[in-house]
């Protein structure tokens, strides 16, 4: 027998879910379903979340007032992303922010197309471009990517508490 | 020895969601939430209140990295807080608290888990703590090796089939008076070995229950339990040991980790331990067999009156509910002294053993 040390030992390991989103955020996604964003707000802070998920992570106190977000917000920071990765669908380079949509009070992540990589700022103003309706389903991806809106800037003291 | 408890430590607040197969609809968060929410209002506090937060959860339940992080959503982290977690039953987490509040400078912790077991195929899930090059490709999964267990203590002549179904018999009819429980009823031992073989010789009834559920503990030392809480359960010891992780290589009849933590918890007594109430976290009937001739518990000890883990065993909860439970039971006035175990890992690998009481021990200790 080979004395040669034994360097690689497969063990394929494999575990299904079944996944629950939970009340807060099977809410969020069946208004992503109807093209429309639905945040929580905070009962004692009146912070308003999304995507709601049921508690308020400050106070942690149940969120159950609904609210109907924009379908505009504010980059509030950005990275250009230039780095190719295996199982990427986006061209490179492309631009990954964080939106503050309008009413909302935490920043979520998103794509933006539809302007020069190298035109991005902080402050702009965008709108969410959705997949067609007969297309739309509880999921992210009926969100194709924010663009910008065309509306001026937002100033700086609008955002700077979420960043 | 474990260095002895310097300061007093009571438990004095319990709460927990009701145990059931599914949760169909919360997430973990939701789950969490209003346990959490309970354990504050029966002793009038807020997380503000809390020095320290620990908690026991396993990311693998929900498939989910850092859902543990996502949990503390249900108690609210700001402002900062001085926050733990375990990868472990919650009742290590209290474990953390405990040692944290002899440390002097905090008062009052804030201990939770959480475990939603539907959503993965728990057997495989909980195959993975095994020795992942020689052992676990196998995928024997939990029910396969505690049969082997019971199979020895069957093979080694000390307890038969029949004493295990009397075992799941009595759970169940004490489970009944457990509104969170989930598996109860009125069966003779004779009636349950009527069961069909799951993985003999464990037949339905020595397994326990999938469970879905969530627990919170509040701990506090000195005057402010007593402050607190009529009857605090004082904590008078407490240790955990863990046996090698080489299954063939244990005596799997016999839980020396248990018999060495109930010693070193300042409980038991050159095998012997006695007390009102035992809440012993048996996930299989054969194991609170060996639980019970590890402790030497004493004739006249009630054992789980909250029907254990055979009536529900939330993972990553049970532990923390047997802590709850036996506390209970002194807060109550029902019990003077109560011991409390929690498991962890196949075959009882792991064990905790918790002492508590109606009085702080004498020596200033407790």
């Amino acid at each position: 027998m080979s004395q040669d040390p034994v360097t690689v030992l497969a063990t394929p390991i494999r575990i299904d879910y079944e996944f629950t989103a939970g009340l807060a955020q099977s809410r969020y996604l069946k208004g992503i379903a109807e093209g429309r964003f639905l945040g929580q707000r905070c009962p004692k802070c009146g912070k308003v979340y999304v995507p709601p998920r049921g508690s308020c992570p400050t106070d942690g106190v149940p969120t159950t007032d609904e609210v109907v977000l924009g379908n505009t917000g504010i980059v509030t920071t950005y990275c250009v992303v230039n780095v190719p990765f295996q199982g990427q669908s986006i061209e490179i380079p492309y631009i990954c922010a964080q939106i503050l949509l309008d009413g909302a009070n935490i920043a979520f992540m998103g794509l933006i197309q539809e302007i020069p990589t190298d035109e991005i700022r902080m402050g702009m103003r965008v709108e969410a471009v959705w997949v067609d309706k007969k297309d739309l389903g509880p999921t992210m991806a009926s969100v194709k990517y924010f663009r910008p809106s065309g509306e001026p800037d937002a100033a700086y003291e609008t955002f700077s508490e979420y960043l | 020895m474990s260095p002895r408890p310097v300061r007093p430590v009571a438990v004095v607040s319990f709460a927990q969601s009701k145990s059931m197969r599914r949760e169909e609809h919360r997430n973990d968060v939701e789950m969490l939430q209003p346990v959490v929410a309970d354990v504050f209002d029966k002793v009038g506090l807020t997380k503000d209140d809390m020095g320290f937060v620990c908690s026991g959860s396993c990311d693998y339940l929900v498939g989910a990295p850092f859902s543990f992080v996502g949990a503390l959503d249900a108690v609210g982290a700001w402002p900062p807080m001085r926050e733990s977690h375990v990868e472990m039953d919650g009742a290590w987490a209290l474990y953390e608290a405990w040692i944290q509040l002899q440390e002097g400078d905090i008062d009052t912790a804030l201990v939770y888990c959480f475990g939603r077991s539907s959503m993965s195929e728990l057997g495989r899930v909980l195959t993975l703590q095994l020795d992942p090059y020689y052992v676990a490709p196998l995928w024997p999964d939990p029910v396969a090796l505690a049969a082997l267990q019971a199979q020895a203590l069957i093979d080694a002549g000390t307890y038969r089939e029949a004493d295990f179904a009397a075992v799941a018999a009595r759970s169940r009819r004490d489970a009944k008076n457990n509104p969170n429980a989930q598996v109860t009823g009125d069966h003779s031992a004779e009636e349950l070995l009527g069961d069909d073989y799951v993985v003999a010789p464990l037949r339905r009834h020595a397994l326990p229950p999938i469970t879905d559920g969530a627990a919170a503990i509040i701990l506090a030392a000195g005057d402010r339990a007593a402050s607190l809480c009529e009857k605090p359960a004082w904590i008078t010891g407490m240790d955990h040991r863990i046996e090698t992780h080489s299954l063939g290589a244990r005596d799997l009849t016999f839980s020396s980790s248990t018999r060495t933590a109930g010693e070193a918890a300042g409980i038991s007594d050159g095998g012997r331990t006695s007390v009102d109430v035992a809440e012993l976290h048996a996930p299989f009937a054969h194991q609170e067999l060996i639980l019970r001739d590890a402790l030497g518990l004493a004739d006249g000890v009630r054992i789980n009156p909250s029907g254990g883990a055979l009536a529900a065993n939330g993972i990553m909860v049970a532990g923390l509910v047997r802590i709850g439970e036996a506390a209970s039971r002194i807060m109550d006035g029902s019990a003077a002294t109560a011991l409390a175990h929690a498991t962890s890992g196949p075959c009882l690998q792991q064990n905790l053993v918790c002492a508590l009481a109606a009085e702080p021990a004498a020596d200033g200790r407790a």
